[in-house]
């Protein structure tokens, strides 16, 4: 890419081919955003389809097979491929431009990562036509997994473990990016919450899926290749997928919920126009998250039989992680309290967040408390509680932030009125759907069936909690046509959309030139845009250097060819243990393109590009009219 | 980033330094890297020589200890205390140490299997 071709319009195929080989971290942020979009919309249908088929008892909309299937793709889509991939689209959009960087650290790195994602989750979603989906829940315990007939579990195995090596890349890549990125002034102790939570977050990811890695190799090695890790009729040892998936499994859940926190950080301040309050408790409560989150795996397997001392000590560690959580909640209230509150749609979906996941919160601790769970396991009450976690948390923040940060990413904007109806539907279908699912479960229906005799009084539970199921599917479809009609509303150019920004993204004046910032800001302080605000500076910041050269990567192909070799060699995999002649040849095939493409990496010298001072004002002037950005 | 590119002459007092420093570090990784490769040959060595388990295990345990040691402090130069961002590199790789001794350490004493 150059920066000559600002400006002028693209043909269709030169925009695709920009996208297919850019490493801009706002393009990647759109792509994974709108990746992640994709999958979401999928397995939103897949949960539409369960709640159908739950709706009334004895209902055959759906066979108990095709079930297991939807509940596991349900599952695994929206945690490994939609959840994850929407805040890395947040991630990728706004961190660089918080800490004042012109890209993230490597910007390679960063397009491999998209590509690894998507193609794994492609793969993943392949398995749908190819002979049938997983169907071992998207926890996929060994002893039902090992199994399953026909190549489902082998689609999940490699899919994620394609799209897992991309979540590593990612992880790694951002926390050099924040370590070592930040723009002059801008220490530890003055980056957003945002920035922090996204740091920790990557740790998290860094530390925590390689036991992933290495439980889905085992599983590989013993569906493909016949060795015998979890077959304890060889010598094996089935609870062992149990711990690693869960060693991976729990932080993953803080790998989710810690960008959410962030998000909700960076809209509540904004629209009580107050600074957030206790902002070093904030960041050490998401260390203590953070490092908490590896302590507590047993807590999934109190069931399985670990015995009463192990139970007592993750129930007593598991109850722990609700102390920095509940700092985190009252340093929100408290934020708030007293506050010039303006109730947009981004602080609507912040104020509805609050008395939600404290709800999933509260069930969390009444499920560590180890005699009570062996009551709640595997009933509704424990859908109703991770439900009401990752909708009321995670799903929440990320529609709120998409209306926060919809100018940034896109200079247009979402509309308020249709964002508050979307709200309100969403909301109130969240809690109908699932509210009623803990008493269901206290009742004693089990998780993970396709159906249920009638006058077991959950008749009229379930037909509530579905309807509720359709209000949430109206919602979302609500939200992509308000995404869809600010495609043709008016192009905002302006910074800080909302008046009342405090971070470095909002100095910025969208659309944001490919550069980022034309000079590298200086920062003086925590919300370092309102000190400049507050101090009547026209001009967004103060600037550390003089406008000079600015360098940047190129683009590159090379990401999308090495993930398409990994997508080759897993059919391979997959078809290994059919005794296919061909299993052999496609998996040296596939690993000799990625190969090939790392060997041409590493050779080619890629020095990226210089823009030239005249450049970049000409460049500014044909985004922002004559004189600039000012 | 985003400056003028700045050209610096080296002095040659400076180049010599330089080139005496290289020289030590070098030294230094060929050093430790015959060393792992002997501790390694030692491992297959012991086991080899058909000596008693008794021996045989601490034995290779030790090595795999002075290696993590060689590997963290040689190959992966946390030995640098001057480097950019150590102190950041120190707390990542023993927090993440940490973390797995203590699931390593769960996994051994108070879960039953």
């Amino acid at each position: 890419m150059s920066s000559v071709a600002i400006g002028k319009e693209k043909g269709f195929g030169a925009t695709f081919w920009d996208y297919l080989t850019t490493v801009d971290h706002k393009k990647l942020g759109n792509m994974y955003f709108f990746a992640g979009l994709l999958f979401f919309a999928i397995a939103g249908l897949e949960a539409l389809m369960i709640r159908i088929q739950l709706m009334v008892p004895n209902n055959d909309f759906v066979s108990a097979g095709f079930y297991n299937e939807l509940l596991t793709m349900h599952g695994t889509t929206m945690l490994f491929l939609a959840a994850m991939p929407l805040l890395f689209g947040f991630m990728n959009a706004i961190v660089p431009l918080q800490i004042g960087a012109r890209d993230v650290a490597f910007p390679f790195l960063n397009s491999l990562g998209f590509w690894l994602f998507f193609l794994g989750a492609i793969f993943l979603h392949l398995s749908f036509f190819m002979g049938g989906a997983p169907d071992a829940g998207w926890t996929s315990y060994a002893s039902l997994s090992l199994y399953s007939p026909g190549h489902g579990i082998d689609f999940y195995v490699l899919g994620l473990q394609i799209s897992g090596a991309g979540t590593l890349i990612s992880g790694i890549n951002f926390i050099v990016t924040i370590v070592t990125m930040r723009a002059p002034g801008m220490t530890f102790m003055r980056m957003p919450l945002f920035t922090w939570t996204t740091l920790i977050t990557s740790a998290l990811i860094v530390f925590a899926f390689p036991a992933l890695t290495v439980a889905l190799f085992f599983m590989l090695a013993d569906r493909m290749f016949g060795s015998n890790f979890f077959d304890h009729t060889m010598g094996g040892n089935t609870v062992i997928w149990e711990h690693l998936f869960w060693i991976f499994g729990h932080p993953e859940v803080y790998i989710l919920i810690l960008p959410a926190f962030g998000l909700f950080s960076e809209i509540i301040p904004v629209f009580a126009r107050k600074r957030l309050f206790g902002y070093s408790s904030m960041v050490f409560a998401t260390i203590l998250i953070g490092f908490l989150g590896f302590m507590v795996w047993a807590h999934h397997m109190f069931t399985t039989g670990l015995g009463p001392t192990a139970n007592a000590i993750f129930a007593v560690s598991t109850m722990a992680i609700a102390v920095p959580t509940g700092m985190k909640v009252f340093n929100w209230i408290l934020t708030i309290w007293g506050g010039s509150i303006k109730v947009t749609v981004p602080m609507i979906y912040a104020l509805g967040f609050i008395p939600s996941f404290v709800a999933g919160g509260v069930t969390g601790v009444m499920q560590a408390v180890a005699p009570l769970d062996y009551q709640l396991h595997d009933s509704y009450f424990i859908v109703a509680h991770f439900h009401y976690v990752i909708v009321g948390g995670i799903i929440l923040a990320i529609f709120g932030a998409a209306h926060f940060y919809w100018p940034i990413m896109f200079n247009r904007a979402l509309n308020e009125k249709l964002g508050f109806v979307v709200f309100w539907l969403f909301f109130i279908g969240f809690h109908m759907t699932f509210f009623i699912q803990h008493f269901l479960g206290l009742m004693g229906m089990p998780r993970r069936v396709f159906t249920y005799q009638a006058d077991q009084g959950w008749d009229l539970f379930n037909f509530i909690s579905s309807i509720g199921a359709l209000l949430m599917g109206v919602g979302v479809i609500l939200l992509v046509v308000n995404m869809f009609l600010s495609i043709k509303s008016k192009p905002l150019n302006t910074r800080d959309y909302w008046n009342d920004g405090r971070t470095l993204e909002w100095a910025i004046k969208t659309p944001v030139p490919f550069y980022n910032f034309k000079q590298t800001p200086l920062v003086r302080g925590y919300d370092p845009y309102w000190i400049e605000k507050s101090e009547g500076n026209k001009e967004g910041m103060t600037f550390a250097e003089p406008i000079g050269e600015i360098h940047m990567p190129n683009g590159s192909i090379l990401p999308l060819v090495m993930s398409i070799g990994l997508f080759i060699a897993s059919f391979g995999a997959l078809y290994h243990p059919d005794g296919v002649s061909w299993s052999i040849p496609v998996i040296i095939l596939g690993l000799g393109i990625t190969v090939a493409s790392m060997i041409v990496r590493s050779f080619k010298d890629d020095l990226g590009f210089h823009v030239s001072k005249e450049e970049v004002i000409a460049t500014e002037e044909s985004l922002y009219g004559k004189g600039g950005n000012k | 980033m985003g400056h003028d590119t700045h050209v610096q002459e080296k002095s040659q007092v400076q180049y010599d330094y330089d080139r005496k420093h290289n020289a030590v570090h070098m030294r230094h990784q060929v050093v430790n890297f015959a060393i792992m490769i002997f501790f390694t040959f030692l491992a297959f060595a012991v086991v080899v020589a058909d000596f008693s388990p008794y021996f045989i295990k601490p034995f290779i345990l030790l090595l795999a200890g002075v290696q993590v040691v060689l590997q963290l402090y040689s190959f992966m130069h946390m030995g640098e205390k001057k480097a950019v961002h150590i102190g950041f590199i120190n707390t990542f790789v023993w927090m993440g140490a940490l973390i797995a001794f203590t699931i390593f350490l769960a996994l051994l004493t108070i879960v039953w299997w």
